[in-house]
């Protein structure tokens, strides 16, 4: 067929596998012409590694004589993929109209937040080899070896993906720039309000009780399993069910919105 | 229910036309078409009948309700009531089937900045179905049609105004559709800008036979395109036709003749031009002379004659033929404001 005889080409609907590839290749496109959206995501938690390390780190190794440095640093990686999101695009786009533009398109609906949550999971997964490469670099070293690791990065993949919720949810419903990047403020109560930087056993009464209940707490544990600990099955179900507890919300959340956005009845 | 069942186009699943719509032959059918916004009714019982290979030209002042009608028949807007079908697929309860026949350019050129036009033609390509070498053959369609040049491979966020609206064109018939919708396409153009856009619009509907429904509060901008125009006001069509009928349904010739000084007699002069064949009504004016006419070149001489007989002295003679700026004004007690 000669260029000439491109009339006779029509649309149709793509797949959603298809769909699902290419709002999150497009999303994937943008990250190395706006480094700056990743940045933060390996300079925060290298500095809270850092900064926590040098502060705390005698401290609690005298009081438990376990390795801090194993200890912190599924809080840097909580910090790398925490609020990790296109949701920033998501409200460019839909303030440009562009949002408008797709949906117009024969695209599955789903399709247009499960690109970009799956533009997600990659940036996360590459954001978690420069934390494991400074604890690395520290001396931390997984007793669960390459399968460990393995496991220790598809862990943190969900763990970032089931935080994307939220911000989608926020985007979708408000258009909002500000409030997306306001949505990110309540990860921080929930993270502190943890042992993500001190063992449990030392917290003071109220705040390990809020700690027992709070998910993260479980999160952490579990991704401290597969490092120092072994291949703890308790330890990786109660973390399992964590991400699922919270993924339930957060997508729900999500899924809400979308289905408020794309109603047609706005 | 696999792809092709469901949005194929093997499989022919429009509305039958047993119940009396969605004719194959309409591009875009219509019926008490309604939107409402809360208290606020936006579209207000709106009938359409736009015939396949048409250009249609939607008319009217801002907030008259031309882009929530564009939004429900892009399937981004769901009627409150009435029916509607485009490309013969109703926009409520066949959506996906009306989403692969249309085009659009909405009001604002809706891109994405951070991408190079190519990269946006190619990810609605990919998002149309359409396979890595349909969608190269159709790029290239589609660039020569509207001209962008050297410019597809820069970020979109460096073009003009008028390389938006362009590649916003593009957009549109990546996938061939068979009715392109444009929302007010030549907004905020220049004139040049603007000719071009015409030019490709009268190109894609005669070279493709593509039906465009085209919005539009530049006047000429329908009387030069659209085949038909509709007139829309407070949410509801006012007025329907070719811009040469609807001139003649709803606006007159006129004869206005500037004379020399205070005729003595205005009256008698009146009277005297108001028995001519075809003169409708007359006004005498402080130094001019208004005679409206159902057929202004017939009544042109008898006119210019009966003046002179009176002994007018008669500076110029003009017949002014209506303008649809005079059908619009009639019809909409408003005119229209360009922005431009």
């Amino acid at each position: 067929m000669s260029p000439a005889d491109s009339s006779r080409i029509h649309g149709r609907a793509a797949g959603f596998g298809r769909d699902v590839r290419s709002v999150a290749g497009r999303a994937l496109r943008q990250i190395p012409r706006e480094p700056a959206s990743v940045l933060p995501a390996i300079f925060v938690p290298a500095f809270f590694y850092t900064v926590n390390l040098g502060a705390l780190e005698n401290l609690a190794h005298g009081a438990h004589g376990f390795s801090y440095k194993a200890f912190l640093l599924p809080m840097a990686i909580a910090f790398a993929v925490t609020g990790m999101s296109r949701a920033q695009m998501l409200v460019t786009d839909i303030q440009t109209g562009y949002f408008d533009r797709l949906c117009m398109t024969p695209i599955r609906r789903l399709a247009l937040l499960l690109g970009l949550m799956t533009a997600d999971v990659v940036v996360i997964v590459a954001l978690c080899i420069p934390v494991l490469a400074i604890g690395a670099g520290v001396g931390v070293r997984f007793v669960t070896g390459a399968p460990g690791i393995l496991a220790f990065i598809g862990f943190s993949a969900l763990w970032g993906l089931v935080f994307t919720g939220l911000p989608y949810a926020v985007a979708l419903r408000t258009g909002s720039p500000a409030a997306v990047s306001s949505s990110f403020v309540l990860f921080f109560p929930l993270f502190f309000l943890s042992d993500a930087v001190v063992p449990k056993q030392v917290l003071t009464g109220w705040f390990s009780d809020i700690a027992t209940y709070n998910p993260i707490t479980y999160l952490l544990a579990a991704l401290r399993a597969l490092i120092s600990g072994g291949w703890q099955t308790r330890a990786l179900l109660e973390g399992g069910a964590a991400l699922a507890g919270i993924g339930v919300v957060s997508m729900t959340l999500a899924l809400l919105a979308l289905r408020g956005r794309v109603a047609r009845s706005a | 229910m696999t792809n092709a069942d469901q949005y194929g186009r093997g499989r022919d699943s429009r509305l039958a036309p047993a119940d009396g719509f969605g004719r194959r032959d309409a591009a875009v059918l219509t019926t008490g078409l309604v939107r409402r916004f809360g208290a606020t009714v936006a579209v207000d019982g709106i009938d359409l009948d736009v015939k396949r290979g048409e250009i249609y030209g939607f008319l009217g002042p801002n907030g008259a309700g031309k882009s929530t009608l564009i939004r429900m028949l892009c399937t981004l807007l769901r009627p409150t009531a009435g029916r509607a079908t485009v490309a013969g697929y109703d926009v409520a309860t066949q959506p996906q089937q009306v989403r692969v026949r249309i085009g659009a350019a909405l009001q604002d050129a809706a891109l994405d900045d951070r991408q190079t036009g190519r990269e946006l033609l190619a990810l609605q390509g990919r998002l149309y179905g359409l396979r890595p070498g349909e969608i190269r053959r159709r790029l290239d369609a589609v660039l020569d049609l509207v001209a962008i040049g050297d410019a597809i491979d820069c970020r979109i966020g460096t073009y003009s105004g008028g390389m938006k609206r362009r590649l916003d064109l593009a957009a549109a018939l990546v996938h061939n559709p068979e009715v392109v919708f444009l929302d007010e396409p030549t907004t905020g153009l220049d004139p040049e800008s603007r000719a071009r856009v015409w030019a490709e619009v009268r190109r894609l509907n005669a070279a493709l036979g593509i039906t465009i429904f085209l919005t539009t509060q530049y006047l000429e901008e329908a009387d030069a395109l659209a085949d038909r125009v509709g007139i829309i006001n407070r949410g509801r069509v006012v007025a329907e036709g070719t811009p040469s009928a609807l001139k003649r349904r709803f606006g007159a010739d006129r004869i206005v003749a500037d004379i020399e000084g205070a005729h003595a007699d205005n009256a008698a002069t009146g009277e005297m031009l108001r028995h001519l064949d075809a003169v409708t009504s007359v006004a005498v004016e402080e130094g001019r002379v208004v005679v409206t006419t159902d057929d202004g070149p017939a009544a042109l001489g008898p006119v210019a004659t009966a003046l002179a007989g009176t002994g007018v002295g008669v500076r110029s003679i003009t017949l002014r033929t209506p303008t649809l700026d005079d059908v619009f004004l009639e019809l909409t007690e408003s005119r229209i404001e360009v922005d431009a």
